[in-house]
């Protein structure tokens, strides 16, 4: 009954889907392998020592946080908002392309200003809306719904692609650690660098689609009322 | 001390330990100072368990391997019965940020991304590592903002770190606690079972089934979990390991988009509520699924380019 060392794998499994406690779900499993796979609880205690231990570097953020809050504190958020504030976007679908290009550059960094309830809503969906405003359209109630869900795609997409790139990062460290357990040693640098095309493809991919919805629907609910206004712009 | 002036331990070694040392101390200072706090609901279980975690961060090196990981239970018993807290609190108020951003302005992106800058700079150009190249960006960030203004005192940098440190709590120590799962699943041969299992439906030997394989198994096992993080130790070791890096695939390719595969179903999962639940509430959206909706067709995209330069790069 080989199997039966699988019981911690399925406890992992229908833990997280059953929202349990994280914390409580990895003890317990841990333990019952520990069980099932004879290490006894000396065995036990001894790797999971052994192995948080090797793992500290993931604790790396303790450190990063002695000067993030304090960044808060000096008014990081409020220059990110005057520098994205500079930039004269057209349309909603612009506004939300900035700030992917934006946001992926400092998650790159592992900066962040604050995701969605931060930043998003405080500041991206006014400039948002504004652009449409500013054609002279009411904004269309469906057409806001989406451009929030855009937004938070926006925001999802920059920080889980690029911040792989900063070298240090939560999880190229677990990447590391897990190789590491199957006797491959590798360097964070290079983890870094093998995501750095993926990064750009997600990030492209991500404005291009979301700028193609974004006029698409446009069109749809402010229909010529948008080339007529441009044009009498331009005149 | 003995290890601080063994000449034959690297630099770089050291100053490691140095930086665990302080990133222990400042754990224990967290600990410490919730436990004294009057106004924190659940002080001696906050204190448990910053100060456990703190003890192993810092001195886990000269510390036997069975006591760390008896400190290790010691510390998750607190955050299980959910009894790790915030206490009293000095956040920035708004008139602060709003005096300091009028102070120094841009200013302020030079120490917030030398610490990146740092961090690669010593991967590339030093022996010590990137991790040391984080503990020098912080310092020189420090510097920066307690030149940029008098009122950055070191107990200001000392609180806001244990601000931060309590609002994120006990979850912050996940990837680490899933780390070692992945430790214990190897230990007790959970890779082995798995290996034998799926070498029933995967070809052995065929590569490039193993990458589809790993990457597909990647997205849908976070999107069960809704936690990427659980899922690559699980199937790195069941998956990536027997039936891709054992017929020579590179470790680094293979690894580490294997975890941004694992992004793809975060993208489209309802399990990880923070990214795409939590927004919906936020933002007011009608649709509970709003915001997965517009995350679904970028994500079918990246998985098909990410399985396509796994077997480019193997």
């Amino acid at each position: 009954m080989e199997y039966v060392k699988l019981l911690g794998i399925l406890i992992v499994i229908i833990g997280f889907a059953l929202k349990l406690d994280s914390i409580l779900i990895i003890m317990l499993s841990a333990a019952v392998t520990a069980f099932v796979g004879g290490l006894g609880i000396t065995g036990l205690l001894e790797t999971l020592g052994t192995s948080f231990v090797s793992n500290r570097s993931m604790a790396i953020f303790i450190l990063i946080m002695l000067v993030t809050g304090t960044l808060e504190r000096n008014g990081l958020k409020e220059a990110a908002a005057s520098l994205i504030g500079k930039i004269k976007s057209a349309s909603a679908g612009m506004v939300i392309g900035a700030y992917g290009i934006m946001r992926s550059i400092f998650a790159a960094f592992n900066v962040s200003f604050g995701g969605v309830a931060g930043f998003v809503r405080p500041i991206i969906m006014p400039m948002a809306i504004g652009a449409i405003e500013a054609k002279g359209n009411k904004v269309h109630e469906e057409h806001l719904e989406e451009i929030k869900g855009m937004a938070s795609g926006m925001e999802n997409i920059a920080w889980f692609f690029c911040q792989v790139l900063f070298v240090g990062g939560a999880g190229a460290l677990l990447v590391q650690s897990t190789l590491a357990s199957l006797g491959y040693e590798v360097e964070l640098i290079d983890l870094a660098k093998v995501e750095i095309p993926i990064a750009i493809v997600a990030i492209t991919v991500a404005i291009v689609y979301y700028f193609i919805k974004d006029r698409k629907l446009s069109k749809k609910y402010y229909g010529n009322k948008v080339d007529k206004k441009n044009t009498a712009y331009k005149e | 001390m003995a290890f601080f002036m063994d000449a034959d331990i690297p630099l770089g070694t050291k100053l490691l330990e140095v930086i665990f040392i302080v990133m222990g101390l400042l754990t224990i200072y967290t600990g410490i100072k919730n436990g004294l706090d009057e106004e924190n609901p659940s002080r001696l279980g906050t204190a448990i368990f910053w100060c456990s975690l703190g003890i192993v961060l810092a001195f886990g090196r000269w510390i036997p391997a069975a006591v760390n990981g008896l400190l290790v239970v010691i510390m998750t018993i607190p955050a299980i019965f959910h009894k790790v807290k915030a206490g009293k609190q000095k956040p920035p108020t708004k008139e602060e940020v709003e005096a300091a951003f009028n102070k120094i302005g841009m200013k302020i992106f030079i120490p917030a991304l030398s610490i990146g800058f740092f961090a690669i700079l010593f991967a590339v150009y030093t022996d010590m590592g990137a991790l040391v190249g984080i503990g020098a960006g912080v310092l020189v960030a420090i510097i920066l903002l307690m030149v940029y203004s008098k009122d950055n005192k070191p107990q200001v940098f000392l609180n806001d770190c244990e601000r931060l440190l309590s609002t994120v709590g006990p979850l912050s120590m996940l990837p680490m606690l899933l780390a070692s799962l992945g430790a214990i699943f190897t230990a007790a041969g959970v890779g082995d079972v798995i290996a034998s299992l799926v070498g029933r439906i995967v070809p052995e030997g065929n590569v490039n089934v193993g990458i589809i394989v790993y990457a597909i198994g990647m997205m849908l096992f976070t999107m069960i979990m809704g936690n990427a993080f659980a899922a690559i130790t699980v199937m790195t070791v069941g998956i990536a390991g027997p039936f891709v890096l054992a017929y020579g695939a590179d470790p680094v390719v293979i690894g580490m988009v294997g975890l941004t595969a694992g992004y793809c179903g975060t993208l489209c999962t309802p399990m990880a509520a923070n990214f795409n639940i939590v927004p919906v509430a936020m933002l007011d959206m009608k649709d509970r699924m709003g915001v997965i909706k517009n995350q679904v067709i970028p994500a079918i995209i990246l998985i098909v380019f990410q399985i396509a330069y796994m077997i480019a790069l193997k």
